[in-house]
């Protein structure tokens, strides 16, 4: 479904990703891993169109992508829940799901499919039902973080890209959000693309895995394997080093 | 029923009837600048409020309007409702293509730039006496006219500036709650995740500028042809700044804020006329109270002092 061909960003001088390629098939949900400043969020916005390639090459369903504007990403199916959130703190709850769906005010399926979606996405988070009224900006962080979800999901995304979604939140709220992106997977059929600094918790949902360091990708596998993966467990499951150094 | 229109038709009511009370009097006069400032007010307020962009130079587009219908309909006899038009399409054609690279700034930088373009637009009207007259104006330009029709007193031509301002107002409050006005005030809040959701940002805050010049060119037109005289003066930086005071008393990013705003700042300096030379004052003092007071503006801090002062009816149910 999707191809990422040795990509190069840069950040001016800063050469963020280097010969960068992964892939995803349809349906599948793939996780992304990497310490702070490893060019996670960077492979996304280089999807986006926010921060665009340098060099290499993006395939969106065969069709090359790299050269396009964010907002016809969005159009292709293509919708970001970018790192912390930033949903729209002013507006209203459902104003702010409303956006989600703004490209496609104007294509052929009509208010009605739109109002539809709506319902749906209340279904999957009920307190944002509760809160349509309420101002973004006054939300709980998980709340923020559905809205965040919601607010893609209007765009009815064939794929999804997370940016750790599970950032700052208490067990309990990152398990409803796992759970909604395996709902949506079986309901939808949506492909994920997830970024997370909670490896343990991506690795147990995801089909595979990315492992980047310093702009690069340094291990890709199975999740399962990944799960077993000594590096990966000293790196980011957090277990001891003098546990693996005994081995 | 519904909130929204009974607001506006009691505003079209009581727009439609303050002639028989006020008509006569001086009033009558600053009631048709208070029109055609809510017709500026709204204008930048879609920019400033609603987008979240600053202009220091709305004086000069509103100046641009007034040049032109004054020019083209005195000196070469065109149908002055046509320049109007013209007029209009033109000077929103030229924010269109200054807008694109006046908006890539942001705050401070984008102030500069577009204070940049006022001082230029007004330099323009000062130095070019052949066309403009100069420092000392341009007059003669003609009244408007429907057939026998002719707006030559201050009661038509205050039915005639506030059947634009209605219409504008009414057309303001529709797109800020359109699905355009939510994507405005995304990109007020955050421009990355207003792309990331697919709002071309760039083409959009370029449109609502050219929108918002076309307006004030609009406002530019009315204004030459009611006062029949045209002077560099009143498109100075001072009134760019004054419009944007208004917008912030008003309430940003409310449609009938700026009609609040337009009204206070219009009329006070008539009311305070009796404190003669205090009156500047008075003035300062109001503005730097109604800021304290009333941070989100009039028309969010009107309602809180009337619900503080008024008994509470409901409370018992
Ligand atoms: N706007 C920018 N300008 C310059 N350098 C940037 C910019 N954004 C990111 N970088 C740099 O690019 C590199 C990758 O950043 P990125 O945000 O993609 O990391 P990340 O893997 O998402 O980290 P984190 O887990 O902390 O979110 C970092 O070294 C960062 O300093
Ligand atoms: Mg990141």
């Amino acid at each position: 479904m999707l191809k990422i061909k040795n990509i190069n960003t840069y950040y001016g001088k800063v050469h963020a990703l280097k010969n960068v390629s992964l892939h995803l098939n349809a349906g599948e949900i793939v996780t992304l891993l990497g310490a702070n400043g490893a060019g996670k969020t960077t492979i996304l916005n280089t999807l986006s169109a926010l921060t665009p390639a340098g060099s290499g090459e993006i395939l969106f369903e065969g069709a090359r992508i790299e050269a396009l504007p964010p907002d016809r990403i969005v159009k292709l199916g293509i919708c970001q829940v970018p790192e912390g959130r930033q949903v729209f703190k002013p507006l209203s709850v459902e104003d702010n799901l409303e956006l989600g769906a703004y490209l496609r005010y104007r294509s052929r399926e009509g208010r009605g499919a739109i109002k539809k979606d709506l319902e749906k996405v209340y279904q999957l988070f009920p307190r944002l039902l509760e809160r349509r009224g309420q101002m973004a900006g006054t939300l709980s962080g998980g709340e923020q973080q559905m809205l965040a979800i919601g607010r893609a999901l209007m765009a009815r995304p064939r794929l999804l890209l997370l940016d750790e979604p599970s950032m700052g939140l208490a067990p309990l709220i990152v398990q409803e959000i796992f759970r909604v992106i395996e709902t949506l997977r079986q309901e939808s059929g949506t492909t994920v693309l997830l970024v997370e600094q909670n490896a343990k918790a991506a690795l147990k949902m995801a089909d595979r895995g990315y492992v980047m360091e310093t702009g690069k990708v340094i291990l890709e596998g199975v999740a399962s394997e990944l799960l077993e993966n000594k590096e990966v467990q000293r790196a980011y499951l957090g277990k001891e080093k003098k546990e693996i150094w005994e081995r | 029923m519904k909130r929204e229109p009974v607001k506006y038709a009691l505003l079209v009511a009581v727009a439609l009837l303050a002639p028989l009370y006020f008509s006569g009097g001086y009033l009558m006069n600053v009631l048709v600048f208070v029109g055609i400032n809510t017709l500026l007010v709204v204008a930048l307020n879609l920019l400033l409020g609603f987008a979240g962009q600053i202009s220091l130079g709305h004086a000069g587009f509103f100046g641009l309007g007034a040049y032109i219908s004054a020019i083209l309909t005195a000196t070469h006899q065109v149908n002055p409702w046509l320049v109007m038009l013209i007029a209009a399409l033109a000077v929103s054609a030229l924010a269109f293509l200054i807008g694109f690279p006046v908006l890539k700034l942001k705050g401070h930088y984008l102030a500069m730039a577009t204070l940049g373009l006022g001082i230029i637009i007004y330099i323009f009207f000062n130095e070019a006496v052949d066309i403009t007259g100069g420092p000392s104006g341009f007059s003669g330009v003609p009244n408007l006219s429907i057939g026998a029709l002719v707006f030559d007193d201050d009661v038509k031509n205050y039915y005639l500036v506030w059947s634009f301002t209605l219409v504008v107002i009414l057309l303001a409050v529709n797109l800020s709650r359109s699905r355009i006005g939510r994507a405005l005030r995304a990109i007020h809040d955050s421009e990355v995740a207003a792309r990331v959701m697919g709002v071309n940002v760039r083409l959009l805050k370029v449109q609502i500028f050219a929108l918002s010049a076309f307006i004030s060119a609009l406002a530019g037109s009315l204004y030459a042809h009611v006062m029949t005289f045209v002077a560099p003066a009143s498109f100075g930086f001072h009134f760019s700044v004054e419009l944007v005071t208004m917008v912030i008393i008003g309430g940003l990013g409310s449609v009938y804020g700026s009609l609040l705003g337009a009204a206070l700042l219009t009329l006070l300096p008539e009311m305070l006329r009796a404190f003669q030379d205090y009156d500047i004052i008075i003035y300062g003092l109001i503005l730097i109270l109604a800021t304290m007071f009333m941070p989100g503006g009039l028309v969010r801090g009107i309602p809180a002092v009337l619900a503080a002062i008024l008994p509470k009816k409901q409370e018992r149910g």
